[in-house]
């Protein structure tokens, strides 16, 4: 067994704790006065100053110090939670994050910061703080007359499974020991009968009395790690000579312990031994309970390439059982069938992440777009808890920036603007995720000024991209955005109008088997709506045949099938449409879109598909059947022929590709444009 | 070319029609029986088909076609050379079929020449080299640039249906 790098554990911690402490500090930005709010950000810059010492990142701890006497103020009510020292406490969190990366580098600026700390509390005469800990001494100004005691009696007694998750006592009394002189006791009264001892079970509790002249937090800090489900309790000796009394001091094992905070000193009481032996060697709720682990991405990877194979390796079975006539072997087959699915579905939630990780991101992005260009933004996120796979979600951070980037700059108007327009000064972005069918719609609408037909008209015929006077609809006006090199921004800023960005956006996307759809209206803002499958791993499909081949069209993607009438049929060219219930919807041969060279056959079955807001038939030969389809992408040597998306491996065991209905439903789309023209 | 080292080349040798050829033994991760080839519509004739190599989708190459041979249809010694080849930088396993396969061979590097500029049915950046054994020649094809080669060709091809399409 691999033990992970400790150093790399805490990096991990740290940086979910800054994120915390950045949507805590945006959060508080709102509500100035939310007491919560205020100690969670407090508790946060503990727990990052606590293990960063503990982990030698020293310069951290240094640094994190000052904020956290900070905050201590803020939170005692001393000093309000002004939006000037969330804007330097963002800035800090910025540089404790660069800090955790690379201890070494010891990037600069640290020291502008905390001037700027200064400056914003008024105060610019602050003592060393690590000689002082003014933080600690205000944090608990109950023990603060206490501080000056040089006894301490500390008691504890580790959680039943703590030698299985490799705390070593012995480490611990050391630590302890380093604090100052001290007299160590074993308290063996809660020892069972040898034949039952568990030799992984700490019966033995100590009791320390030690001379330590600083504040208790240090004797607090040597246990920060450890207080899930400890009995631990520390408190001052009056007197120094006064005999390791047998008052037995618990402290009930903190169930939702916040993990910074000082362990509350209960008073004291006498339960029975008894009762004490019982409460060691029950199981903690509070361990037992915290059942989420962390587990290596690559991982994960592996284990769906195992259930791919094994959703194969399944239906090639449900095929061979279909065949045969052994009603025990279709018993197991269609069991294996069910089980497989389980997992497979099993296996697909665990990858899957609520989007709120990915959106919570955009609110610093925002806040800092707004302060940089001087507009007054309120952004709006809705649907966190929409989950998407794993590696799609990391894919899409750099689309949705562009995008938000784009609705800030572009999209909303200056604040004079937008009065003189009728509109609240305060522009609003919203960012939201929905399940449709099944995609997910994420889309970023501004309620700015909409997108300039005309502008973009222009800039497209300047670029070569339309021919002047050509008419398009709308929809596909605004898909020119998309358009590498497109930027309709007259002034390039740092951050958009440099006409990169936009394609990259729909190449992103598109390779993420998604779409964009654009809508907009002027005067009242506008909207971009990313489409995209739920996972990229498995998906169900419809497999039709055409000629003597065999594809898997995304079940996801079809609306319905219907027969293509003979007279259709008849006269091959030129009306390539059909009549659905009204609407006209263009149809595709694939046998001359695949040049099948087989017969023509009777009966052919149209297949219509969907994407965003086209829809185009697929005229195929037969339908055969839906399946589930493990996807298998392309080599280089086929990723550019355009109408599959991927590869899928049958129950038969023979590879069939994969229909892209995007750029077939594009395909069918010109066919229409053409028609129009014609 | 300058690609051949000095020593021996442990090589797969193989028939292609009436020509010997060999590959680096060490490139080829195992050879098939023929399997059901999957057609790929509108690709190149040279990549037309994909192979399902134990759960993975591999494009099947034909040499045949880029050394302007015949292709009657596979025999029972027909056989299927997986190989990794590189394609723009990118490790790519890929599958090569062949008329028959012989066996594993060293070929004297001394006895391997460089292609002639003239004098060959083949285009000659397609050979790497040519070696002499037991009288006979065994070509050497250079395989990272047919399909190279073969990667740009499909690009145009791509790019041309994408005119013609809009």
């Amino acid at each position: 067994m691999s033990f992970p790098d400790p150093t790399e554990t805490f990096r991990q911690e740290a940086r979910e704790l800054l994120d915390q402490l950045e949507s805590g500090l945006l959060d508080l930005e709102q509500n100035p006065a939310n007491d919560d709010l205020i100690n969670s950000t407090f508790r946060a810059l503990h727990t990052i100053k606590g293990s960063g010492a503990m982990f030698g990142f020293t310069a951290v701890a240094a640094f994190v110090h000052e904020f956290e006497t900070a905050f201590d103020q803020v939170r005692k009510g001393q000093s309000p939670a002004t939006p000037a020292l969330i804007a330097v406490a963002l800035d800090a969190k910025d540089h404790i994050h660069e800090l955790i990366q690379d201890p070494d580098a010891s990037p600069s600026g640290g020291e502008a910061i905390l001037v700027a700390l200064r400056n914003v509390l008024g105060n610019t005469d602050v003592p060393n703080p690590v000689l002082t800990k003014p933080s600690e001494r205000l944090r608990e100004p109950d023990t603060a007359s206490t501080a000056s005691e040089a006894l301490w009696r500390i008691r504890f007694r580790l959680p039943a499974d703590s030698l299985v998750y490799g705390t070593n006592p012995v480490l611990l009394l050391e630590e302890i020991r380093a604090l100052g002189p001290c007299t160590v006791v074993a308290l063996t009264d809660t020892l069972p009968p040898l034949d039952i001892i568990d030799p992984e079970v700490p019966y033995i509790g100590w009791q320390v009395d030690i001379e330590h002249e600083d504040p208790r937090s240090a004797i607090d800090d040597v246990f920060l790690f450890l207080k899930e489900g400890m009995e631990l309790s520390v408190e001052p000796l009056a007197d120094a000579t006064a005999p390791a009394a047998e008052t037995e001091v618990e402290i009930a094992p903190a169930a939702t312990t916040e993990v910074p905070a000082p362990a509350p000193l209960v008073p004291m009481h006498k339960p029975e031994p008894k009762a004490v032996a019982e409460k060691a060697a029950e199981k903690d709720p509070a361990v037992a309970a915290s059942s989420s682990m962390r587990v290596d991405a690559e991982r994960l990877d592996e284990l769906m390439d195992r259930v791919g194979e094994l959703v194969i390796a399944q239906a090639r079975l449900t095929q061979i059982a279909n065949m045969s006539s052994d009603a025990n072997l279709k018993t197991i087959a269609e069991e294996l069938e069910r089980l497989s699915s389980g997992l497979r579905d099993t296996t697909m939630g665990i990858r899957m992440v609520p989007i709120g990780t990915l959106f919570s991101r955009f609110r610093r992005l925002v806040h800092d777009l707004s302060r940089d260009l001087g507009k007054d933004i309120e952004f709006i996120t809705s649907g966190e808890d929409t989950e998407l796979d794993k590696t799609m979600i990391e894919r899409l951070a750099d689309p949705l920036v562009h995008l938000i980037r784009n609705s800030v700059d572009h999209g909303l108007e200056s604040a004079e603007r937008r009065l003189a327009a009728g509109k609240p000064a305060k522009g609003t972005v919203r960012l939201s995720a929905v399940y449709a069918g099944a995609e997910v719609a994420i889309s970023v609408t501004d309620d700015g000024a909409g997108l300039n037909a005309e502008r973009i008209r222009a800039k497209a015929e300047e670029a070569g991209l339309l021919a002047p006077d050509a008419k398009i609809p709308d929809a596909e006006l605004w898909q020119m955005i998309f358009a590498p090199g497109f930027s309709t921004a007259k002034e390039v800023t740092s951050l958009s109008g440099r006409g990169v960005g936009m394609d990259v956006v729909k190449r992103t996307i598109e390779g993420l088997r998604g779409s964009i759809d654009v809508t907009t209206s002027p005067g009242q803002g506008s909207t971009m709506t990313l489409r995209l499958p739920l996972t990229l791993a498995i998906i169900d499909g419809m497999l039709v045949r055409v000629g003597n081949g065999r594809y898997t069209i995304p079940l996801a993607a079809v609306e319905e099938c219907v027969e293509l009438p003979e007279g259709i049929e008849a006269n091959a060219r030129g009306r390539n449409f059909l009549d659905i219930r009204g609407s006209l919807v263009p149809f595709l041969r694939m046998r001359e879109v695949f040049g099948t060279k087989a017969p023509l056959e009777p009966h052919q079955k149209v297949v219509i598909v969907s994407s965003g807001e086209g829809r185009v038939g697929l005229v195929v030969d037969q339908i055969i059947g839906n399946n589930q389809t493990v996807i298998k992408q392309l080599s280089k040597l086929h990723s550019s022929i355009k109408s599959f998306s991927g590869a899928t491996i049958l129950g038969d065991g023979t590879v069939a590709l994969i229909l892209d209905t995007a750029h077939l439903v594009a395909f069918g789309q010109s066919y229409v444009d053409q028609g129009r023209a014609a | 070319m300058s690609q051949v080292q000095a020593g021996a080349m442990k090589a797969l040798t193989l028939r292609l029609q009436d020509e010997l050829f060999a590959v680096e033994a060490c490139d080829v991760r195992e050879i098939l029986d023929l399997v059901p080839i999957t057609e790929v519509p509108n690709a190149p004739e040279f990549v037309g088909g994909l192979i399902n190599v134990r759960g993975r989708v591999v494009p099947l190459a034909d040499l045949r076609v880029m050394f302007g041979m015949d292709r009657p249809e596979p025999d029972q010694d027909t056989r299927i050379v997986v190989m990794e080849v590189e394609i723009d930088g990118e490790p790519t396993v890929a599958g090569i079929l062949a008329d028959k396969v012989h066996d594993v061979t060293d070929i004297e590097a001394a006895s391997i020449e460089e292609a002639p500029k003239v004098g060959m049915r083949w285009r000659p950046e397609f050979v790497k080299g040519i070696g002499k054994r037991n009288g006979g020649f065994i070509i050497i094809p250079d395989l990272g640039r047919i399909f190279e080669t073969q990667g740009a060709r499909t690009a145009s091809i791509a790019a041309s249906e994408e005119r013609s399409a809009s």
